[in-house]
């Protein structure tokens, strides 16, 4: 199914094109007119990803809303565009997060508002960019291009050691995409000059190159992922991120680590991705139990969400290897409604940081008493964190559980764990920030969420339970795209 | 039909939005109101299902699908047979008790709203596990009534003690959900679907599949499946080692004790096993199981029972002593026993803990059973309800606890799987003991004489009729419950929905022997357990009515097992060293040297530090000298002419 009209670019530039605007706005002076600029351009970059939804076909796996232009000829590179299954639900999660975002950082931001927002916009479009590249250039221009903003986010805006977590983040993600560079030039020659990732797909590779291949994509997703043990980064960053780049980051930035797997690794390397299947099991298995373990004994809630951020994206790269419906369709799941849930969590730290500028759980106690509304939306996302029925949150583990007895029962039995330390640690954290009598004078003169907080979170929380209660229409678009991928990588190229 | 069936559920569920979203709004009266209203709504609609069930309808059908995986639908549908509607009329009417009840006993608490919007949240949730049709509903029922449960235990949240028992509360309930999520992933991938109606009859096919969870020792995979799902069932229904948190409970204001944590929630897991009856039938491992597990429960915890002063923790162990009753009989296949007591246990027990809570607003909110005496005269009504709950509880014929419990022992009797002896054993002991701790508290509570402080004393004085009301409504299915014994446990009223193996037969034998319930209390005088019970009472009249310095010397006398079961066995001690302790030095071990020193440490600092070092290296020969150059170019020159040369 071709448009004519160019959607995917709309999709992508209009937000890239607004953020633009909102640097052109200047200095603090015009901070509000650099706000209403960017709460349009988001709300705008929303409501045009809308058609994405309305308009895609569920019956086809093949890539819709393709679009296909020459961009350097001689080197056949291509403005190639396209969506299918995986990448058309995360486009939209990042269109729903970025006014969020925006309106979260309203009165928060103070200095340099312009750049903030911009920055922001900025991201969003060139992550809608990573999304609906089909073609390895294109795709990896904004692959790298998505860091810059993030770098900026961290480094002006963030807390004290924002610095050395800048760079910490910068350096980790950048050593890894360096080798799924080298990856794609190999792939290059192999397919006689072609970038085009789809092509990618069907190139005949033995299974020793297959080996290194998966190698290289594997360290620039698993940095992004993170999964463990390259997952160090992501505690420092989201301690040292303001609210808007801590939820970006956990909501939308991981998820490229998660989509990269689905597009190059699986369908690219399928040989290997079975051969070494049980590596990405153990590794994703160890994420939930280690992860979990010491999500329990942070003290900084940011690093608590961050940690439990690493153990619920275990979660994905278990389901995707594997390699059965349940599971790929259950990560795909899971990093949509840890989109939400992450984003909603940072946010309710955000609240309290925004208040009392502390984020440490000793520094809380009693916080229902002053903030009753407050705690009782804290309390859903918190339930959702620790995969409640009835939240998106248990929809994906749930899946993936359901994938991982079929293939052996202790597969299931680990990651089911979570069921456990999922609830303690957070329930744990809730108990000591919310709950008992209010612990400070600092905590005595807080204030309950205002309009602009409660709209932020009422919208989360209502997307938590629909997805929680009918999850059925996230399935249906990625099922037929799954389940062709799933048919591609269980046949050998060998 | 099916919209009333949708009405029972969604009807409480508007009620908790009401009163949860905008009770600000709409003060309390109209939110006790609104709530009221549509559980009695939910009330009506079950007893008007209830009968249409006895003409012998039944439904089984989807309301929406949730989820389609591959081949699987999973939906939210429900199943109307005599099991859910039996369930739906008793955890309706005694919610709208506690609902009634909770006017009087929270009046002035400033969390009024909300207190009714998580009771009839509870009652939806509650309303969604019973009238489920399939593993997946089940599941979110019994998850979100884990979830009202801790709310309502931590519902006084400044309290240290409550917010510490709702946090045990759900980490020990999720233990059990661990167990029960595994159970319904292997029903999942042995049978292809969640839905009851096809698992059960399939479940014959798998009898002979096996699985080999270590190498070389294969198990039979349905008595994995049932034993992963009883996991679950101690979870819920507190079944020794998983009954830590109920005790605990009692933290949480004493209607929800009655509702959640005695007569309904608690119950959901004898319950689960009921339904459960064709899975569980073909594993006798796991009815073994089931039966010894219930089996310590019952007695060990009867046994703590005797030595609590706090009137509501005697309760409280009282309940988890008859689930172990319920869940000796589900071990004997007595599925019906199991979910008869499970109805006159709601109700006497209901009594018991609306008639503490009604003692405790009399003595202000003191929960000692040593500061109370001699009640009686100033509480008649709440005396007299609790002293006809506390027969029936302790099985004195005629009084519906004692039919249901005579029915379980008499079947543990018959019954001839293993550990049916050590069942059998402890149910028989435990009949004393009930009797024992129960008139001990009537007698501890309502006789003697006076001992609290003067100023409560003048203050004594009968509850408001908002409190009285459910216990006068409840005292009634408290005496008679147990008459219709003959056709729901004997007859043919759960045919077709429980399924027992001819080869466990034990409560068809006894059914043979069955006579009506005058023969049966006939016969009854002439067995063990009612002589055991009357010689409790007596010991209780004795011990705390008449030679009331006996107990203080026992206690002095026997120090050790005192202190054993004052302290629970010790075993909160060990399960705060070894899990909780553990896990959080676990944590932190993997944290500080895992993370911080290893990977951040070695790796990601460490190759900064080698860049680092290996520059400051190669720095040392960028002097800036011209003649070290020079220097450096002239031997350079030298090994490239001798390599040339060569």
């Amino acid at each position: 199914m071709s448009f004519e009209f160019p959607l995917l670019s709309l999709i992508i530039w209009l937000p890239i094109v607004f953020g633009i605007a909102v640097f052109t706005t200047g200095n603090d002076s015009n901070a509000q007119l650099a706000r209403w600029l960017a709460l349009v351009g988001s709300i705008l970059g929303f409501l045009v990803a809308i058609p994405l939804y309305s308009n895609f076909d569920v019956t086809t796996g093949a890539m819709q809303f393709v679009e296909n232009h020459v961009w350097f000829e001689r080197f056949n590179v291509n403005y190639h565009l396209g969506v299918d299954g995986i990448s058309m639900p995360l486009i939209l999660l990042n269109c729903f997060i970025t006014p969020l975002i925006v309106v979260a950082g309203w009165e928060v931001i103070k200095e340099r508002v312009s750049q903030y927002m911009g920055a922001f916009l900025v991201m969003s479009g060139i992550v809608n960019g990573v999304f609906a590249s089909l073609d390895a250039i294109l795709f990896y221009v904004f692959w790298e291009a998505s860091l810059i903003p993030m770098f900026l986010i961290i480094g002006i805006w963030g807390g004290p050691n924002r610095v050395y977590a800048a760079i910490k983040f910068f350096l980790y993600t950048l050593l890894g995409s360096l080798l799924m560079l080298i990856a794609l030039i190999y792939l290059y020659q192999t397919s006689e000059g072609s970038f085009s990732i789809e092509d990618y797909h069907k190139l005949a590779i033995p299974l020793t190159p297959q080996i290194f291949i998966f190698i290289a994509f594997l360290l620039a997703f698993a940095v992004k992922v993170p999964m463990w043990p390259v997952h160090t980064w992501l505690p420092d960053a989201h301690v040292e991120a303001p609210t808007g780049g801590s939820v970006v980051l956990a909501a939308i930035l991981l998820k490229l680590g998660g989509y990269g797997f689905l597009r190059f690794s699986l369908p690219i390397a399928p040989d290997a991705s079975l051969y070494l299947a049980d590596m990405m099991i153990a590794l994703s298995l160890i994420a939930v139990v280690y992860i979990g373990l010491i999500a329990l004994m942070q003290a900084d809630m940011k690093k608590l969400i961050a940690y439990s951020s690493v153990a619920h994206m275990g979660f994905v790269t278990l389901g995707f290897f594997l390699l059965n419906t349940y599971g790929i369709e259950g990560a795909m799941v899971q990093m949509i409604s840890h989109g939400f849930i992450s984003g909603a969590m940072f946010l309710c730290v955000g609240v309290l940081y925004d208040r009392l500028h502390s984020r440490q759980i000793a520094d809380y106690g009693g916080v229902v008493n002053k903030m009753p509304a407050f705690a009782a939306f804290f309390m859903l996302f918190a339930m959702a964190n620790a995969g409640l029925p009835g939240t998106s949150g248990f929809v994906g583990e749930f899946m993936v559980i359901m994938s991982a007895v079929k293939v052996n029962f202790w597969y299931a039995f680990l990651a089911a764990t979570t069921l456990i330390f999922g609830a303690a640690y957070t329930l744990w954290m809730y108990k000591r920030v919310i709950f008992g009598a209010v612990a400070s004078p600092a905590v005595e003169g807080l204030q309950d969420i205002s309009k602009r907080e409660f709209a932020l979170l009422a919208i989360l929380a209502i997307t938590v339970l629909w997805f929680g209660v009918y999850p059925y229409p996230l399935t249906e678009i990625m099922h037929t795209t799954v389940d062709q991928l799933l048919t591609h990588v269980n046949n050998s190229k060998l | 039909m099916q919209k009333l069936y949708l009405l029972v559920p969604l009807a409480p569920l508007i009620g908790a939005i009401i009163a949860g979203l905008f009770g600000r709004f709409i003060g309390p009266t109209w939110s006790h109101r609104a709530t009221i209203g549509l559980v009695f709504v939910s009330l009506v609609a079950s007893i008007i299902i209830f009968m249409d069930v006895l003409e012998g309808n039944s439904y089984n059908g989807s309301v929406y699908t949730w989820l389609i995986l591959g081949e699987t639908r999973f939906e939210v549908g429900f199943l109307i047979d005599q099991l859910t509607a039996t369930m739906m009329v008793v955890v309706s009417l005694v919610s709208l008790m506690v609902h009634i009840y909770t006017i009087g006993y929270m009046h002035d608490d400033p969390g009024y709203q909300r207190f009714f919007s998580y009771i009839s949240l509870f009652t939806f949730s509650m309303m969604m596990l019973v009238m489920s049709n399939n593993f997946l509903q089940l599941f979110f029922g019994w998850e979100a009534v884990g979830l009202v449960s801790y709310l309502l235990i931590g519902f006084w949240y400044t309290r240290p003690t409550a917010i510490y028992a709702n946090l045990k509360a759900f980490l020990v309930n999720r233990v059990g959900d661990f167990g029960f999520l595994l159970g319904i992933a292997l029903v999942l991938m042995h049978f292809g679907t969640l839905d009851y109606a096809s698992v059960f009859a399939q479940a014959p096919g798998i009898v002979d599949e096996k699985i080999e969870l270590i190498p070389g020792m294969p198990w039979l995979v349905i008595t994995l499946i049932c034993i992963l799902l009883f996991v679950g069932a101690m979870g819920k229904s507190a079944q020794f080692p998983l009954h830590v948190w109920l005790p605990d409970s009692m933290e949480g204001p004493t209607p929800i004790s009655a509702l959640i944590h005695a007569a309904t929630m608690v119950t959901a897991g004898i319950f689960m096993v009921a339904r459960m009856s064709p899975l569980f039938e073909l594993s006798d491992t796991a009815l073994t199981t089931i039966l010894i597990i219930g089996g310590i429960t019952t007695l060990f915890m009867a046994l703590v029972a005797v030595v609590q002063n706090d009137i509501k923790r005697v309760v409280a162990y009282s309940t988890l002593s008859q689930l172990g009753y319920m869940t000796v009989a589900l071990g004997a296949s007595a599925y019906s026993a199991a979910i008869f007591h499970l109805m006159t246990h709601a109700f006497f027990k209901a009594v018991l803990f609306l008639g503490a809570g009604s003692v405790i607003i009399a003595m202000h909110h003191e929960q000692n059973m040593q500061k109370m005496g001699g009640l009686k005269s100033y509480m008649p009504i709440t005396y007299l309800t609790m002293f006809i709950a506390a027969l029936a509880s302790s099985g004195v014929p005629g009084f519906s606890g004692f039919f249901s419990k005579d029915a379980i022992i008499e079947a543990v009797h018959f019954a001839n799987i293993p550990g049916a002896g050590f069942a059998y054993f402890c149910v028989l002991a435990t009949v004393f003991v009930t009797a024992l701790y129960t008139f001990r508290l009537i007698f501890m509570t309502f006789h003697g004489q006076t001992r609290m402080d003067k100023h409560t004393k003048d203050h004594l004085h009968e509850s408001p009729w908002v409190v009285t009301l459910p216990l006068i409504v409840l005292a009634v299915p408290t005496i008679a419950a147990g008459w219709f014994i003959g056709p729901i446990v004997f007859g043919d009223y759960f045919n077709n929905v429980i399924h027992v193996l001819p080869q466990h037969d034990a409560i068809v034998k006894l059914g043979a022997e069955f006579t009506g319930i005058g023969g049966m209390m006939m016969h009854a005088l002439s067995t063990i357990p009612f002589w055991l019970s009357v010689a409790g009472i007596f010991t209780a009249w004795f011990l705390y009515n008449v030679r009331t310095d006996i107990p203080a010397k026992i206690k002095a006398r026997c120090g050790f097992l005192y202190n054993l079961l004052d302290r629970k066995y010790y075993i909160d001690e060990l399960y705060s060293w070894l899990f909780a302790g553990g896990s959080r030095a676990l944590g932190t071990a993997l944290w500080k040297y895992g993370d911080i020193k290893v990977i951040d440490g070695f790796f990601v600092n460490g190759a900064a530090r080698v860049v680092a070092l290996s520059a400051a290296l190669v720095r040392q020969y960028q002097t800036g000298y011209i003649y070290h150059y020079a220097f450096t170019m002239i031997v350079g020159i030298f090994v490239i002419l001798t390599l040339w040369l060569y």
